[in-house]
């Protein structure tokens, strides 16, 4: 019996068979490399902790330069209360702050708020991550704040699916930078955050930077981020500035 | 079989798209990855080399399967056979090449939708057997791939001073040490790509005649 290729239960099950080959050897390629593709997350996000306190590192050598810099980890909940925990530091780094972002059904009271304590050339530095959201995708990022709790020392800013040479520029150092030196207080330590603005910062004000051409809902999304999460933070730090 | 695995027909399979038939410049495909990827060597040639690596299995792929796709459904199964390499070759390079990755983000997944592949597979695999498919699918494939080498190599030179992130200009040459040179930071904003394909398309033409008459000649 010759096999009638036009007829549709041939039709049919060649398309059946062909899902079910592409799904199985997909699922078994994405499967095998998982191990290596975990290892590459955990070293991208030590590298960028480790670059809002600039220090520069790359994937051989950000194990080693994490565990030297950074010196101890917190939890915290939204209203900056330490959480208790056995290991606290494995707790802080594996908190997928990105998921819990996305997760809508935690309200704020659920989610946890991991902060990172570096030392570097005598003084100490909290590392806050953050996230939000872009024009396209997610936006995250670290903020390293000088031992006042109020200076920014660093910052480091990455997305996901931003316009190329617009919104994505938040990830280079033009960016970055101009974060350097900006507080998250204002004279009487009352809590304003830092905004990007549009059209350009005020100069000389501390809570202010210069907003991307063309990438003005990304610089919001920013903005928000940075006031949503540094609020959090800033509770945190309310108690041990006391 | 009637022709030698390198006669005269399949040598031109393989060498018409490197020149006469190049898919970028006298086709003009796939453009638009080479505008986006041509910033640095080094994106540029895993960028090549993915799009060599599905372009071949593609073409195979769909070569072996030729008499036994449905024809209704024939789109759909070039789409899903491009697109399960693709996302092969994303995963790959995960695993492997985290940071090129990282760099080429979307553009990996828009191999896709690159034109040269599901033209290719449309117009000669499907027709073909396996040995035509794979000359057609290298030459093709390494056909975009050394245009995309050849921008990427004008830009980052230009743009950057470097070739695969290795400085080539010499510090002294730049302004900031006393030097003479800059960087043309024009070459790193897409423009330049298609400046520079262009360029390359005019020395083609104006050495090789134009693809239009050897239409007639043919």
């Amino acid at each position: 019996m010759s096999i009638n290729k036009d007829s549709n239960i041939f039709t049919f099950s060649f398309a059946i068979m062909m899902v079910l080959v592409v799904a199985i050897s997909l699922a078994f390629v994405s499967e095998s490399l998982s191990e290596m593709k975990k290892a590459n997350k955990i070293d991208k996000k030590k590298i960028n902790i480790l670059s809002a306190i600039k220090v520069k590192s790359d994937r051989k050598t950000a194990s080693q330069l994490y565990s030297e810099f950074i010196k101890k980890s917190v939890v915290i909940n939204s209203d900056g209360e330490v959480v208790k925990h056995k290991n606290i530091d494995s707790l802080a780094f594996n908190i997928d702050v990105q998921k819990q972002y996305r997760d809508k059904t935690l309200s704020k009271q659920d989610k946890l708020f991991p902060l990172f304590v570096a030392k570097k050339e005598g003084s100490e530095f909290y590392i806050a991550p953050m996230v939000g959201s872009g024009l396209w995708g997610p936006i995250w990022g670290f903020i390293a704040l000088e031992s006042d709790c109020n200076t920014i020392f660093g910052a480091s800013f990455d997305h996901k699916s931003e316009t190329p040479g617009l919104g994505a520029e938040i990830r280079e150092s033009f960016f970055e930078d101009a974060f350097i030196g900006k507080k998250i207080l204002d004279q009487n330590n009352q809590f304003v955050s830092v905004d990007v603005v549009k059209g350009g910062a005020e100069a000389g004000s501390y809570h202010q930077v210069d907003g991307i051409t063309g990438g003005t809902i990304t610089s919001d999304g920013v903005t928000n981020m940075l006031k949503s999460d540094l609020e959090v933070y800033n509770n945190y730090f309310d108690k041990i500035r006391e | 079989m009637k022709n030698s695995l390198l006669s005269k027909k399949n040598r031109k399979l393989l060498s018409d798209p490197l020149g006469d038939q190049n898919p970028i410049t006298i086709q003009v495909l796939g453009i638009c990855s080479a505008l986006a990827i041509t910033v640095q060597l080094q994106q540029a040639l895993v960028m090549s080399m993915s799009v060599v690596f599905v372009m071949v299995c593609g073409n195979m792929i769909i070569s072996a399967l030729r008499n036994v796709i449905p024809s209704r459904i024939r789109i759909i199964v070039q789409l899903v056979v491009v697109s399960s390499l693709v996302v092969f070759v994303d995963q790959v390079l995960q695993a492997f090449l985290p940071d090129v990755q990282e760099k080429l983000s979307v553009f990996i997944g828009l191999i896709v939708s690159n034109c040269i592949i599901m033209g290719r597979l449309e117009a000669f695999a499907l027709g073909n057997t396996l040995w035509p498919s794979f000359l057609d699918a290298i030459g093709n494939a390494v056909g975009y791939g050394w245009i995309l080498l050849a921008v990427a190599f004008f830009r980052e030179l230009f743009g950057s001073g470097k070739l695969f992130g290795y400085q080539v200009f010499p510090d002294a040459w730049y302004e900031a040490g006393g030097g003479f040179y800059l960087n043309n930071n024009l070459m790193i904003l897409p423009p330049m790509a298609l400046i520079v394909v262009g360029v390359i398309i005019w020395v083609q033409r104006s050495r090789k005649s134009f693809p239009e008459e050897l239409l007639e000649e043919n």
